[in-house]
């Protein structure tokens, strides 16, 4: 039978925690990632998790902490949010270096300044070069899926990365919705047991990690770290499968919605997603060939995937929650290079900044062209 | 200069194993004074061995047998914390 609870997709990634039952969880309570530790720290606190939760100082100990945890041996996650993850940046990359199978939820919320709580992508894009997987749920059904898929992908001998489950600050944190939820065993079997191919603390077979690379070998182990991000592509789609035989749910790298003969589509990341496809249910009724490319994994990015999915389109606008001031928007920059040479004609949107809402008729707007470069922004129109 | 290694070949995150890696005598670094000991005067008490930064102070069992020049920089601590004087430094 199945069991459907009404949580906030910060309660059902804790509920995923709870079940996938990791070794430690070194955590900082950050807004709007706080339910998801909060309602964590509370099943543990009630024996329902086995958990040894670290209070840690801050998030730049709360990773370290995780590194030295995952690479002893321990299944380890953590959780956080905008200035968390900005102070965290610098042992992300330490993380993915030292190829730390690490499980992070990510409550996606605005960088500072001016100082925000609510959601956009600038704390996700400030790591976009980290080497961690990045996968963004639309809903809290996605967030738990993909937190109870999260340590197989990270676990893969071929991968050996931190995975961040990034969800939509309040918009999942924080609202409430049916999940589904498997049993606790099926979960238990699915990550099955926690290994790491060299644990720091085995003494009868030392390792030196995390050594100093100097010109002779920088560049070599930069190349190792983007080959395991890039086969990540492979092992993502590998547990969707197995996840889907588990569930009946296929959270891939990518969800095409009414793309098959679309000729107008929207590529976006997230909450938004939800958003989109219910234009896209009007369009439809309106006899209109709209459609909605989801990207699930921006890290690894799936070009051609992508590419492929919307060859038959013409045009398509990318819509990115977090700027690149003086520059191109990730996800629009991902877009351009996977479709240059196509005939696609590509629009780039940037919108929702620091939680400003996408209304259905904003995205009425993008469909019909006739949006401005930066939607729902108040103040002149930006020249085309 | 060894071969060096393709990226293909390199072990997952660069760990480094002891098994094949050149014995490194760090003590080549060491310039100007190595320790010498009066053997007649020592207590064994252990304290250079306590102190030696560099586990450069060579024990037979419990018992004080003197120093690993491959690895002494030549600081010097041993002669300062020996309470007997029986540690010198000399010059190389």
């Amino acid at each position: 039978m199945k069991d459907v609870k009404l949580l906030t997709g910060g309660e059902a990634v804790a509920h995923a925690m709870r079940q996938v039952d990791p070794d430690v969880v070194p955590v900082y309570p950050i807004t709007p990632q706080t339910p998801i530790i909060q309602t964590f720290a509370k099943l543990v606190a009630d024996g329902k998790a086995s958990t040894e939760i670290v209070n840690v100082e801050s998030e730049h100990s709360a990773m370290s902490a995780a590194i030295g945890a995952a690479l002893a041996g321990g299944r380890t996650m953590t959780a956080t949010s905008s200035q968390g993850l900005a102070l965290m940046a610098e042992v992300v990359y330490i993380a993915a270096s030292m190829r730390a199978p690490i499980v992070m939820a990510l409550g996606n919320r605005a960088l500072s300044g001016p100082i925000n709580i609510h959601c956009d992508h600038s704390d996700s894009m400030l790591i976009r070069d980290s080497g961690v997987v990045q996968l963004f749920a639309e809903n809290a059904q996605e967030a738990y899926d993909l937190t109870v898929m999260a340590p197989r992908i990270a676990e893969d001998p071929r991968v050996l990365l931190p995975v961040l489950v990034c969800l939509d600050g309040f918009t999942i944190t924080h609202s409430a919705e049916p999940v589904s939820l498997l049993p606790d065993d099926e979960v238990s079997r699915f990550v099955g047991p926690y290994s790491t191919p060299s644990a720091v603390l085995d003494t009868e077979h030392p390792t030196t990690q995390g050594p100093f690379a100097m010109p002779d070998y920088y560049f070599e182990l930069r190349r190792q770290q983007a080959a395991a991000l890039e086969a990540a592509l492979d092992v993502l789609e590998e547990v969707a499968a197995e996840f889907e035989l588990l569930s009946g749910r296929r959270v891939g790298a990518l969800e095409a919605y009414r793309l098959g003969d679309a000729t107008h589509a929207i590529v976006a990341l997230g909450s938004t997603a939800g958003t989109v496809k219910d234009v896209v249910d009007e369009l439809r009724e309106e006899h209109e060939a709209a459609g909605l490319l989801k990207v699930v994994s921006f890290r690894p990015f799936p070009s051609a995937a992508i590419a492929a999915a919307l060859e038959g389109c013409a045009s398509v606008a990318v819509l990115d929650r977090a700027d690149s001031p003086g520059g191109t928007p990730a996800l629009h920059a991902e877009l351009a290079a996977a479709l240059y040479g196509s005939d696609v004609e590509l629009a780039g949107h940037v919108y929702g900044l620091g939680g400003r809402e996408l209304h259905p008729p904003d995205v009425r707007e993008i469909f019909s062209g006739a949006a401005a470069p930066y939607v729902g922004l108040r103040g002149e129109r930006c020249p085309a | 200069m060894a071969e060096l290694s393709a990226w293909e070949s390199l072990p997952v995150a660069g760990v480094v194993r002891p098994i094949g890696a050149p014995r490194t005598n760090t003590g080549g670094w060491r310039t100007g004074e190595k320790p010498a000991v009066d053997v007649s005067l020592c207590v064994n008490c252990l304290l250079c061995w306590l102190y030696c930064p560099d586990s450069a102070v060579t024990l037979s069992g419990e018992t004080f047998t003197g120093f690993d020049l491959d690895y002494c920089k030549g600081c010097g601590i041993c002669a300062d914390v020996c309470p007997v004087a029986a540690i010198e430094m000399v010059p190389e």
